[in-house]
């Protein structure tokens, strides 16, 4: 049994004072107000096709940007790592641009370039600003840091004797990767994948440019809680938003769960 | 017997010097008007000779505080306790939202001031590429098939509603009443549009910086403003045979107000929108001035179109909304068709 360290109360004091101020508060009078309507309230709104719509796009075209940026996050960090690249530490900063830009800016200039004449929409056969596409791409862009920034510090503290190790005892490259390299990152690729994913749910400058906003093609869930809030409905936004707020909680824990066991599976617990 | 400074004291005092300034900068009243978006400029102007006239009649400096943002998130500010001492707005709707919801003013605030306290008013036009290559003089050119037509989004937007409410109500004017038909037109109107920004500037920045489109259906004001930008040798303005009187009205916030004792300087701002000098700075910002001298003062002429309005085609805003823009209701229902 672990024995309690110095100071466990006032810690334990801060993180929950901290915790819920922040989150816990806002979240409480989210979940009340949404507690004030009626189950028949809240079934006709989950059944709105529309919001289904919306749920749908939303979760779907944030489970691929998060897919693509777990497979490109993590090439990204490998490369950022291990080879020594002229301008690697502009390389480096530029991985953060898209935390420090504001997302009405990325949203914007994303719509430029894509746009049916814009400077890379003219060149592509398919249209993407305007369309679903759009919403991914801007996801995509939204989402790159997180899997690069919990991939990177993870493999800085991977020593590349370890994959050298695996070579000198005849493993291929692939072998290397999968049975040597992958298992230590599992952990931090699903942080990123999840945080990557969470922050898709939830983006709403970013997407609101570039996706047209039309209704059952390209409007998000956000959108709709705006147009709610617009008619002075806040209970339908705050059903809404606690829908989008049970979505992103399961996905959170499941994916949580998946790191648990891959934890234990790498044999680190 | 000499007393040693008390230490409290001399900090009391300190607290009272650094105040003072403040204090004194207090005592000079000031005045919050919260506003909708494309007022800006206009206001801007307005306060400032606002200020200059007031100081003339009572000797006193007063300073006037702008907020200018979406309608509808802005009467939720006010609602949610923002200290506006007046509100400006783009529709009654919203107003009537701060009697109804949060009891700050008297439900029948919109008889308090001449005009349906509206000191100026504006229409809805078209925007079109120089040269007007695709055409368009008309509501029914805008349903053509293949044109693109760019216009905010009615359910995110109080402008855009009024827009919307034009293109219903030209539709009525011109199929002899029949809602079947004006169902119909309004259909296909948004049918041809690719893009449903979610407020007016959002539209009119498709339109002009993105190159989006064959025609932008927008305000007068914006319009005119669009016309005077760097671009302006891009666009011209199509005037329709009829559209929409859009009445943006104004209002005292009795209660606020009441609270910070700044109920004859509200009264006086709103009041001073009236005179010759506001309705002519109206004017100039291409807002339609009710006073005819301020009108021809302005040195330009406003387009003659024939106008309707929301209480004689909709009966009213509240009317209005639950036809078209609650949830479910006549905007939904043809959405769900895209």
């Amino acid at each position: 049994m672990a024995r309690k360290l110095p100071g466990f109360r006032l810690s334990l004091g801060l993180t929950m004072v901290w915790l819920g101020l922040l989150v816990l508060l806002p979240l409480a009078a989210l979940v009340l107000k949404a507690a004030s309507a009626t189950p028949a309230q809240i079934w006709a709104v989950l059944c709105n096709p529309r919001v289904l719509a919306a749920l749908r796009l939303s979760l779907l075209a944030s489970l691929a940007a998060a897919s693509v940026n777990l497979v490109f996050g993590t090439l990204l960090a490998w490369v950022l790592v291990r080879y020594r690249l002229p301008g690697g530490g502009l390389l480096d900063a530029l991985v953060d641009l898209p935390f420090a830009l504001p997302t009405a800016v990325a949203g914007i200039a994303l719509t430029k370039i894509y746009m049916p004449d814009g400077w890379l929409g003219r060149f592509l056969p398919f249209k993407v600003a305007f369309t679903p596409v759009g919403v991914f791409v801007a996801l995509v862009f939204i989402g790159l840091p997180f899997v690069v920034r919990t991939v990177q510090p993870v493999l800085l503290e991977l020593p590349p004797e370890e994959e050298e190790a695996a070579a000198c005892l005849g493993a291929s490259r692939a072998m290397t990767l999968f049975r040597v390299v992958l298992p230590h990152l599992r952990p931090a690729l699903c942080t990123g994948f999840a945080l990557a994913l969470a922050r898709g749910m939830g983006e709403y400058g970013s997407v609101i440019f570039i996706s047209a906003n039309l209704p059952f093609h390209t409007e998000i869930p956000p959108l709709l809680i705006i147009a709610r809030l617009e008619q002075y409905d806040y209970l339908g936004a705050t059903v809404i938003a606690c829908i989008l707020l049970v979505i992103s909680f399961i996905l959170l824990f499941a994916l949580q769960g998946l790191q648990r066991g891959s934890l234990k599976g790498a044999g680190h617990v | 017997m000499p007393t040693r400074p008390n230490p409290l004291r001399r900090i009391l005092l300190g607290c009272l010097l650094a105040l003072g300034p403040t204090l004194l900068q207090a005592a000079q009243p000031t005045l919050l008007n919260v506003s909708y978006d494309p007022t800006r400029e206009f206001y801007q102007d307005f306060n400032a000779t606002f200020a200059r006239n007031w100081k003339a009649r009572t000797g006193q400096d007063v300073t006037i505080n702008q907020s200018n943002g979406g309608s509808g998130k802005q009467a939720r500010a006010v609602l949610d306790g923002l200290q506006a001492d007046v509100v400006t707005l783009a529709l009654a709707y919203d107003i009537d939202a701060l009697a109804e919801k949060g009891h700050l003013l008297p439900a029948d605030w919109q008889k308090r001031l001449p005009h349906n306290s509206t000191p100026c008013t504006s229409t809805v036009l078209f925007l079109v590429r120089k040269g007007n290559p695709k055409g368009i003089h008309d509501w029914p050119d805008l349903i053509k098939p293949g044109l693109q037509v760019i216009v905010p989004n009615p359910k995110t937007s109080g402008g855009a509603r009024w827009n919307y409410l034009a293109a219903y109500g030209a539709a009525l004017k011109q199929n002899g009443g029949d809602p079947a038909k004006a169902k119909a037109y309004i259909t296909a109107f948004y049918h041809n549009v690719p893009v449903l920004d979610s407020g007016a500037r959002g539209s009119t920045t498709t339109f002009i910086e993105r190159g989006l489109g064959d025609v932008l259906v927008t305000w007068e004001s914006e319009a005119y403003l669009a016309l005077n930008g760097p671009m302006r040798d891009k666009f011209e303005i199509v005037v329709p045979s009829v559209s929409i009187l859009a009445e943006p009205p104004v209002a005292v916030v009795d209660k606020v107000v009441q609270r910070r004792g700044s109920a004859a300087l509200a009264k006086a701002y709103l009041d001073y929108l009236y005179s010759d000098e506001g309705q002519w700075l109206a004017a100039k910002h291409h807002f339609r001035p009710w006073n005819e001298k301020a009108l021809a003062a302005a040195g330009h002429p406003f387009p003659k179109v024939k106008l309707f309005t929301v209480d004689e085609l909709f009966g009213g805003w509240s009317k209005a909304h639950a036809t078209h823009f609650a949830d479910g209701a006549l905007f939904d229902q043809i959405s769900a068709g895209h």
